[in-house]
């Protein structure tokens, strides 16, 4: 039965296990072929990498790393950028490099932390709701799913983080509670339509148990649409992070968030326009890396031409 | 008759989710530790006079029974007085509604004729130079904050440049028109005042075009991969072999299957702008009902974020429809469907 | 050979797509020619690069991917690949028409059958059609095609139509042009047999009457044997036979044609043939040579190297087989 699923192939015998391999081999090179010819995809997985290793080496990679905190020292404050200070210093004195890289590790958790919450939940209630397609969970999932897109996302997200203390945690807490119907009616969409394919109906006619068609059958051929949406929303969540951020209601000063250092350095354009353009070149750099690297998978996974 | 349905069923639809959605605001706006009472009759008002009031507002009655009463009022328009104002919810919002109308609706304009042009014209020369520069500024546009945009034009346009003015909807002196709309554009042509109308469109450019960058990017992608898409498709091939021009084959019988998601995308769009201009309004000093919302949620003034809420949760579910119908009048598969009952 | 212009002649085609890990070698030197009036079968296993062939005649093969590296398509003596838009957009539809392989692609699902159909007719009739004229026009094309109430027909979307419906309407819009020449892509395969049985027989009547020419692209034998007068046999991008069509069904030359033939089912005989051996080769790394030779029967060493060019056993008959060149001196099976 599984052989005609097309995320797995035949079982059992071991030449069919050998071809098994050399298929998954082949299938590997073939995406990292297409995934390597697009050079924009690269520089995605690139600065992607890049950012990743900055934030997470930040103490380590930034020569300031005291200035990522309640630092002052008005005898260096305002100064431009320089080969000391890269990106300037603050009005304050800080170096706007650091602070920048360790931006950058509040921007990370806030989409890693976001995606986690979200994504499990919103998968499995999208799985529900595909498999029940057209009896009482379907209707009772959908219609709180509905509920919650017809909400303006960034408005109840602020809303929620309002109500709550302003900090990150609550921040990410908030944009959670926003995100998980869009898996919801991604995968709902990927079941219902799998549901009635001959690989599920004919796993169904052998046996299978409800639990084996919706994890086994059909959860695998929902994981390439998934990651790739994934790796587009770290962008976008980080987006909306930066925003919460800009009017305060997310990272709090005096931790480096960037749309808190953008919304800071606003204040002193243009004549100390680094303490700003800085922090916000930093939100364009993350946002485009991982768009770069979503599209990127999203052409690899997408049906192959001709 | 099939429209006729349609509509009725998307309706029905509707008043579900937005009495869903009223349940979720009137958790909030009950979740957060305070007394509404106390808030409404005045920090100096004596114990009893709260007291009174309390029981006068229903707030000590269960939770389903205040939902419904809560409900009814705001049914009836009376979302409760603003903390801040002092004045009623309803009032304000009515007030502000149509500024932050007009920005969206400038913003609207641009998103659907910049970025459907851009698109069509990037697919039409796929690949080449254009195509590639279409794309590069399209990926700009879509990874850049709208906070970003407007600071960027409000540097470049108003200061810099100067061709531009900075803030608010006109310039400091000069009269708003008398309020047909609220609009102000639209009001001072209505009544004829050419020189406030060029006022306010001035002010009005930059702030809409920082809103709309995002999706103007975002339109000519979800256009020019469309149109890339169907292009390859048989219906187009056989079009072009049986000697329709290009021109035709391109502007008519490619264009409209393609618009189909990027309408459905604009129009969602739209309305989150809507919701999405708080960062906007507060840098171009805009009166409008989202950055009434923001300031309500900085300083916790309940019955203003529940406002707010509600009617942008309203414009969200209006927009939606028309998107639907939208859709369905220029995909005919959608439209039969639907008239079949489905 | 004092033989008049053919209408449309093809002269050693050459066709890549650019894929990963290289390019697919699709066409492979194809030559092919039709004679005013004459109904030309052309058949071959699926993906043998029938359809890319016929809508390289037309330009309109997606390009890129796909890249025609040699080789030209004449009209009536004026090379195709050189035309400038203008002349081009001339010959489609009036010189050459085309109809699509799957009838369900091949209308545009969000506009009438009505918009598409005049929108046929209005190219070749210019501006000085009104809409009244078109519109008698599309309903004499539908009607032409033996539908019932064109009138609605017209206003209505493709989804609402049958498979049918469609494919008449597919007909309909290919000779409203009045072409010269009629590409039919598989005509009825997406239906059944009945109707795909009405289905020709119209087509057939209706190119019979107006004497149009006519390549008919099939793989079932059984319906270009009825239908034409001369037959081309494709393997893997190549041509490897061309005879006339009774020849060729009584003397198959080239050996995959031969097999061609056994593999066809036959109500009276016992059992189920045979069937090809092996599969259809790799387009990436197609096989040296003679395209054919790791499933030929009779393949030699040439076969391995060489790459054969058409002999002919007739006039009118040429095989693409080192079985038939004099100087092998084997004689032909």
């Amino acid at each position: 039965m599984s052989s005609l699923n097309p995320s797995r192939t035949a079982a059992s015998p071991r030449a069919w296990r050998e071809l098994e391999r050399a298929s998954r081999r082949e299938n590997w090179g073939r995406a990292w072929y297409k995934f390597s010819h697009n050079p924009l995809s690269v520089v995605g997985l690139i600065t992607v990498a890049t950012i990743v290793l900055l934030a997470l080496l930040a103490p380590y990679v930034t020569p300031y790393p005291e200035h990522a905190g309640p630092f002052t020292d008005f005898q260096n404050a305002k100064q431009p950028p320089s080969l000391r200070h890269p990106f300037g210093t603050d009005v304050v004195g800080r170096d706007v490099f650091t602070r920048t890289v360790f931006g950058f590790r509040f921007s990370l958790t806030m989409g890693v932390v976001v995606l986690a919450l979200v994504v499990p939940p919103g998968v499995l209630l999208g799985l529900l709701a595909g498999y029940y397609h057209g009896t009482w969970v379907d209707t009772l999932i959908m219609r709180v799913t509905d509920i919650f897109l017809a909400v303006p996302p960034l408005i109840l997200a602020l809303a929620i983080a309002s109500v709550l203390e302003p900090n990150l945690f609550n921040s990410m807490l908030a944009v959670s509670l926003m995100w998980w119907p869009w898996y919801t009616r991604l995968v709902y969409g990927l079941t219902a339509q799998m549901r009635n394919e001959y690989f599920t109906v004919s796993a169904e006619i052998m046996g299978a148990s409800r639990w084996h068609i919706l994890f086994r059958e059909i959860l695998p051929n929902c994981v390439s649409p998934i990651f790739t949406k994934m790796s587009l929303d770290m962008g976008w969540v980080i987006l909306i992070g930066a925003s919460l951020s800009f009017v305060g209601l997310g990272v709090q000063p005096p931790k480096p968030g960037l749309g808190t250092m953008v919304a800071n350095g606003a204040r002193y354009l243009p004549d100390l326009w680094w303490i700003a353009l800085f922090p916000a070149l930093a939100i364009v750099v993350i946002v485009l890396g991982f768009n770069l690297l979503g599209d990127g998978l999203r052409d690899l996974f997408a049906a192959e031409e001709i | 008759m099939q429209i006729a349905a349609f509509i009725v069923r998307r309706a029905v639809h509707s008043v579900v989710v937005l009495l869903g959605l009223s349940m979720v605001i009137f958790v909030i706006s009950r979740i957060l530790p305070g007394d509404p009472a106390r808030v409404a009759a005045g920090a100096r008002a004596p114990d009893w006079v709260v007291d009174n009031l309390r029981e006068q507002m229903h707030l000590n009655d269960p939770l389903p029974v205040q939902y419904v009463y809560w409900l009814r009022d705001a049914v009836q328009g009376d979302l409760g007085l603003s903390l801040v104002t002092r004045r009623n919810v309803a009032q304000d919002i009515l007030e502000l509604f149509p500024a932050t109308f007009e920005l969206a609706l400038y913003a609207g304009v641009m998103m659907a004729i910049l970025g459907v042009g851009l698109g069509a014209v990037s697919a039409r020369h796929k690949d080449r130079w254009l195509d590639n520069l279409v794309r590069v500024l399209s990926y700009m546009g879509v990874v850049t904050p709208s906070f970003v945009w407007a600071i960027l034009f409000l540097l470049v346009f108003g200061f810099t440049l100067g061709w531009l003015p900075t803030l608010g909807r006109l310039t400091e002196g000069l009269q708003p028109p008398p309020r047909i709309t609220g609009l102000y554009t639209v009001d001072a042509l209505l009544t004829g005042r050419v020189e406030v109308f060029w006022d306010a469109l001035q002010h009005i450019v930059s702030p809409a075009l920082a809103l709309a960058m995002g999706s103007i990017a975002q339109q000519a992608r979800i256009t020019r991969s469309a149109m890339a898409d169907n292009l390859g498709k048989d219906y187009i091939a056989a079009l072009r072999a049986l000697g329709v021009p290009e021109r035709v084959v391109m502007n008519r019988f490619l264009l409209k299957p393609s618009l189909i998601p990027t309408v459905s995308i604009l129009g969602l769009d739209f309305a989150a702008t809507m919701s999405n201009a708080f960062l906007v309004e507060l840098i171009f000093n805009w009166p409008g009902i989202s950055r009434y919302g923001i300031n309500a949620m900085l300083r916790k003034d309940l019955n203003a974020i529940a406002g707010v809420i509600l009617v942008l949760g309203v414009v969200f579910i209006v927009a939606n429809i028309l998107v639907d119908m939208a859709v369905a009048y220029l995909d005919p598969r959608i439209r039969l469907r639907t008239a079949r009952g489905r | 050979m004092d033989r008049p212009t053919p209408l449309l002649q093809i002269h050693d085609l050459r066709l890549q797509y650019r894929v990963y890990g290289g390019a697919l070698q699709v066409l492979d030197g194809v030559h092919l020619h039709v004679h005013v009036g004459e109904k030309v079968g052309l058949v071959g296993e699926t993906g043998c690069g029938k359809t890319s062939t016929m809508k390289a005649v037309l330009r309109v093969l997606p390009m890129p991917p796909a890249q025609i590296t040699g080789g030209s398509i004449r009209f009536k003596g004026q090379e195709i690949l050189a035309m400038d838009p203008r002349t081009l957009q001339q010959v489609r539809g009036r010189g050459i028409s085309m109809i699509f392989q799957d009838p369900t692609a091949a209308l545009n699902p969000v506009f009438t059958v009505g918009q598409q159909l005049e929108a046929v007719l209005r190219s070749h009739w210019g501006r000085r059609a009104d809409r009244g004229e078109i519109r008698a026009a599309a309903l004499a094309a539908l009607e032409e095609v033996a539908l019932a109430d064109p009138d609605r027909l017209l206003d209505a979307y493709p989804v609402q139509l049958s498979g049918g419906m469609r494919q008449r309407i597919c007909i309909a819009m290919a000779l409203a042009t009045k072409p010269e020449l009629l590409i039919a892509d598989e005509p009825g395969t997406a239906l059944d047999v009945t109707i795909q049985d009405q289905v020709l027989r119209l087509l057939h009547n209706l190119v019979e009457e107006r004497n149009t020419s006519v390549i008919l692209i099939s793989h079932s034998l059984g319906i270009v044997r009825q239908l034409t007068d001369r037959v081309y046999v494709m393997y893997a991008g190549t041509m490897v036979e061309s005879a006339p069509t009774r020849k060729l069904f009584t003397h198959p030359g080239h050996p995959y044609t031969q097999q061609l033939m056994e593999v066809v089912p036959r109500l009276s005989g016992g059992g189920i043939a045979p069937g090809i051996p092996g599969r259809i080769p790799d387009y990436l790394d197609p096989p040296t040579g003679c395209r054919f030779h790791p499933r030929c029967p009779h393949a030699m060493e040439i076969c391995r190297r060489e790459k054969p060019p058409a002999f002919s056993l007739d006039q009118d008959h040429q095989v693409a087989c080192f079985l038939y060149d004099p100087a092998q001196g084997s004689p032909a099976p």
